[in-house]
C-alpha cells in the first residue's frame, strides 16, 4: 500500500537517508527501528510531508505522495511532542482536524464523542492540555490523529515520554486500537522491545541504510548484518572466517553454527545469552566473573581466554554457579548465526 | 526542646529582616528615583487640576471644575480624538508590517537572527530627533524623495509630503516600529514549530494555520507590541511638531503649548490627567490578556 523507493535525504554533509525503499502493506503495524539520528524521523516527516527527499518516490496506494502538500495528505502523525494546540480543550484537539473537512456540527461532535470514548477520555473532553497527565495527553494525540480516519497513521516514538508502566499500558491500548480501526500503523522508536512487542514487522535502520526488514522473531534469531545482531537484543558475537560446521575463530577455534557463506569469508558468529549452556562439553572453557539475578533470569557473565568482552549467559530463575568458578560453555550449532563482515 | 524554640524565634524573625533588607538594596536606587523624579512631579502637576491660571500665567488658587469641562469642548476633543486616531493607524500599520518581519526573523538560522535583530535595533543607537530631521530632508520640496521622482519624469512638480497626517503616520511608524518587532519576535520564537505541523497534518492550510494557531498562540506578543507603538504614538510630542508642521495636531503636542505658550498649566495638568488615564486603561487591559493567556 505504501511503496518507498531509493529515497535520499541529504542535510549538508550529512546523510539523513541513503536509498531507502520499503513496501509497507495494507493494516500493518510497522516499526522503524533504530538508534537516534539514524534518519528514521527524517522518513516519517517525508510521509507527512515536512520535509521533502532529494530523490526517490513514495507512492500510497498508486498515488504520488509526494506532489501533495502535507495538508491534502490522507496521512496523520502523532508527534513525539504530542504537539496538542494548547489553547484548545481536549475536545477542541480532537475536533480541529474535522473541522478542516468541514463536516457538520453534529457528525464532528458525534466522531470526536465516540474517539474520545475509545481512548477513555470521554470526561476530559472540556480541559485544556496543561490540565492533564502526560499519558492522557499522549491519549488525546492519539485521538486527534485517527479520529480523521487516515489511510495511514505515522507514530513518532509515541510511548517515549511515559513512565514504563503507563508504558506497557499503553502498548497494549494501541494495538487493540489498531485491530479495531484498521489502519496501516508506522511507528518510529529507538527501543527494540517496543517495536518488538508492537509490530507485525520491523525495518531496523542505522545510518540513513535500512539493515534489515522482517518480523520480530525473525530478527530476533536470524540477524543479518552484525549492527542488527548488535543492535536487536543481547548478543554474543565472536569473529572469525566462515566454515563448513560453523566459525574458525583465530583464538577460540572452531565455533558450532551454521554457515551458508562460502568458507573463509570474514564473518561474525552470533549466539543469544539464552542460547549458552554452562553444562556439559563445554566449547568454550572460562571463569565467572559476575552473576546478576533479575527474578525470572540470571545472567552469568564469563570471562573466557582470548576473547576480551566476557561472553554473557541469561538462564532460567537462580543460578547454582559463583563468581570465581570454572564453567564450560556450549551450544547447539543451530544457534549460532553467521553473519557475513 | 525549650532552647531550641527559645533560640528559633529570634533567628527566624532574624532571616526576615535580612531578607527585607535585601530586597530594599535591590529595590531602593530604582524605587527612589521613581519616587523623586516621577512620582513627586508628577502629583505636583496633578495638584494644579482644580485650579485656574492667573491672568499672567502663574495659578489662582480657586477651586474650579472647568479643566474638566473644557476637555469635551469640541476644540480639544477633537484634538484628543485625532490623536488616537493617529496612533491607532501608526499601531495597526506597525503590526502590520511587524508580524511579517518578526516571522521572518523567527525561520532564519541562528546567525543571522541575530544580525537581524541588531538591525532593527540599530536606529535607536541615533538621536531620535536626528532621525526625524532626516525625514525632513528626505520629504521636503526639494528634498530626494521629490528630486528622484521628478528625475525619473513621474512627476512635474514636488508632491507636498511634509506637514500633513500621513507625515506624521509615518513618523511614528518608523520611530516604533522597532519596537513592535521585538515583543513579536520572542512571542513567534517561543512557539513550537510542532504545533504548525500538527496543523498543517490535521488538513489545515497555511492561512488557516495561522488564524487558528499561529495568531492565537501570539496574542500576548501583539498586544505587547501594540501597547508599545500605541504608548508613545499617542503622547507624542516631536513627530507632529517637526513633521506635522508644528500645529496642535496631537494631545502631546496640545500639553506642550498649553504649559509653554499659553501658560495654562491646571489645564495642561488636565489634559495630561485624561492622557494617562487611557495609557493606564489600556496597560490594564494588557495586564488581563496577558494573565489569561
Amino acid at each position: 500500500m505504501l511503496q518507498i523507493t531509493g529515497v535520499s535525504r541529504r542535510f549538508g554533509d550529512i546523510t539523513a537517508l541513503s536509498e531507502v525503499s520499503l513496501e509497507i502493506r495494507q493494516g500493518e503495524f510497522f516499526a522503524l527501528l533504530g538508534p537516534s539520528g539514524c534518519g528514521k524521523t527524517t522518513l516519517l516527516r517525508i510521509l507527512a510531508g515536512f520535509e521533502a527527499p532529494d530523490e526517490g518516490t513514495v507512492t500510497l496506494d498508486g498515488e504520488d505522495l509526494l506532489r501533495q502538500a502535507a495538508h491534502r495528505r490522507p496521512v496523520n502523525l502523532m508527534f513525539q511532542s504530542y504537539a496538542l494546540f494548547p489553547h484548545m480543550t481536549v475536545a477542541k484537539n480532537v475536533a480541529y482536524g474535522l473541522e478542516r473537512e468541514k463536516l457538520a456540527g453534529a457528525e464532528i461532535r458525534r466522531r470526536v464523542g465516540e474517539v474520545l470514548e475509545k481512548v477513555g477520555l470521554d470526561t476530559m473532553a472540556g480541559r485544556k492540555p496543561q490540565q492533564l497527565s502526560g499519558g492522557q495527553r499522549q491519549r488525546v494525540a492519539l485521538a486527534r490523529a485517527i479520529v480523521k480516519r487516515p489511510r495511514l497513521l505515522l507514530l513518532d516514538e509515541p510511548l517515549s515520554a511515559l513512565d514504563k508502566k503507563v508504558r506497557a499500558e499503553m502498548q497494549l491500548e494501541l494495538k487493540r486500537l489498531q485491530n479495531e480501526v484498521g489502519i496501516t500503523f508506522v511507528v518510529v522508536t529507538h527501543d527494540q522491545e517496543e517495536a518488538m512487542s508492537l509490530a507485525d514487522r520491523i525495518a531496523v535502520f542505522s545510518e540513513g541504510r535500512v539493515q534489515q526488514v522482517d518480523a520480530p522473531v525473525e530478527l530476533y534469531e536470524r540477524p543479518r548484518t552484525p549492527f542488527v545482531a548488535g543492535f536487536v537484543g543481547a548478543n554474543n558475537l565472536f569473529e572469525g572466517r566462515a566454515c563448513s560446521v560453523g566459525l574458525a575463530s583465530d583464538g577460540l577455534g572452531v565455533l558450532p553454527g551454521v554457515s551458508t557463506l562460502p568458507d573463509g569469508t570474514p564473518a561474525l558468529l552470533a549466539v543469544r545469552p539464552e542460547r549458552l549452556r554452562l553444562d556439559g562439553q563445554g566449547v568454550l572453557r572460562g571463569d565467572v566473573v559476575d552473576v546478576s539475578f533479575y527474578g525470572g533470569v540470571s545472567h552469568v557473565s564469563v570471562r573466557v581466554a582470548g576473547r576480551s568482552t566476557p561472553v554473557l549467559v541469561a538462564t532460567q530463575g537462580a543460578t547454582q554457579v559463583q563468581a570465581g568458578s570454572p564453567v564450560a560453555l556450549s551450544w547447539s550449532a543451530g544457534d549460532g548465526v553467521l553473519i557475513p563482515q | 526542646m525549650a532552647r531550641s524554640t527559645v533560640s528559633g524565634a529570634p533567628v527566624k524573625s532574624q532571616a526576615r529582616r535580612s531578607r527585607a533588607l535585601g530586597r530594599l538594596v535591590f529595590l531602593g536606587p530604582g524605587l527612589t528615583y521613581l519616587i523623586v523624579l516621577l512620582l513627586v512631579p508628577l502629583a505636583l502637576l496633578l495638584s494644579y487640576i482644580p485650579f485656574r491660571r492667573g491672568r499672567f500665567g502663574g495659578i489662582v488658587y480657586e477651586l474650579t471644575g472647568e479643566n474638566f469641562t473644557r476637555l469635551i469642548d469640541p476644540l480639544y476633543l477633537d484634538v484628543v480624538l485625532g490623536s488616537l486616531k493617529i496612533a491607532t493607524i501608526a499601531t495597526v500599520i506597525a503590526l502590520l508590517v511587524g508580524y511579517p518581519t518578526a516571522y521572518l526573523i523567527a525561520q532564519l538560522p541562528r546567525k543571522w537572527k541575530t544580525i537581524a535583530l541588531v538591525a532593527i535595533v540599530l536606529p535607536f543607537w541615533t538621536n531620535f530627533l536626528v532621525r526625524i530631521y532626516a525625514w525632513i530632508i528626505l520629504l521636503s520640496g526639494p528634498g530626494l524623495v521629490n528630486s528622484t521622482l521628478m528625475d525619473l519624469g513621474l512627476i512635474d512638480k514636488p508632491l507636498e509630503l511634509l506637514y500633513n497626517q500621513g507625515t506624521i503616520i509615518t513618523g511614528l511608524i518608523y520611530s516604533y516600529l522597532p519596537l513592535m518587532v521585538l515583543p513579536l519576535y520572542a512571542a513567534i520564537e517561543k512557539l513550537d514549530p510542532q504545533l504548525r505541523e500538527a496543523s498543517a497534518n490535521l488538513g489545515a492550510r497555511p492561512a488557516r494555520t495561522f488564524l487558528s494557531v499561529t495568531l492565537p498562540l501570539t496574542l500576548p506578543g501583539v498586544i505587547t507590541g501594540c501597547l508599545f507603538v500605541f504608548v508613545p504614538s499617542f503622547g507624542n510630542f516631536v513627530v507632529p511638531e517637526l513633521l506635522g508642521g508644528g500645529r496642535s495636531i496631537m494631545v502631546g503636542n496640545l500639553i506642550r503649548d498649553q504649559f509653554l505658550k499659553a501658560r495654562d498649566w491646571p489645564f495642561g495638568a488636565t489634559l495630561s490627567l485624561a492622557l494617562i488615564a487611557v495609557l493606564i486603561v489600556l496597560l490594564l487591559l494588557q495586564a488581563w490578556s496577558a494573565r489569561r493567556a
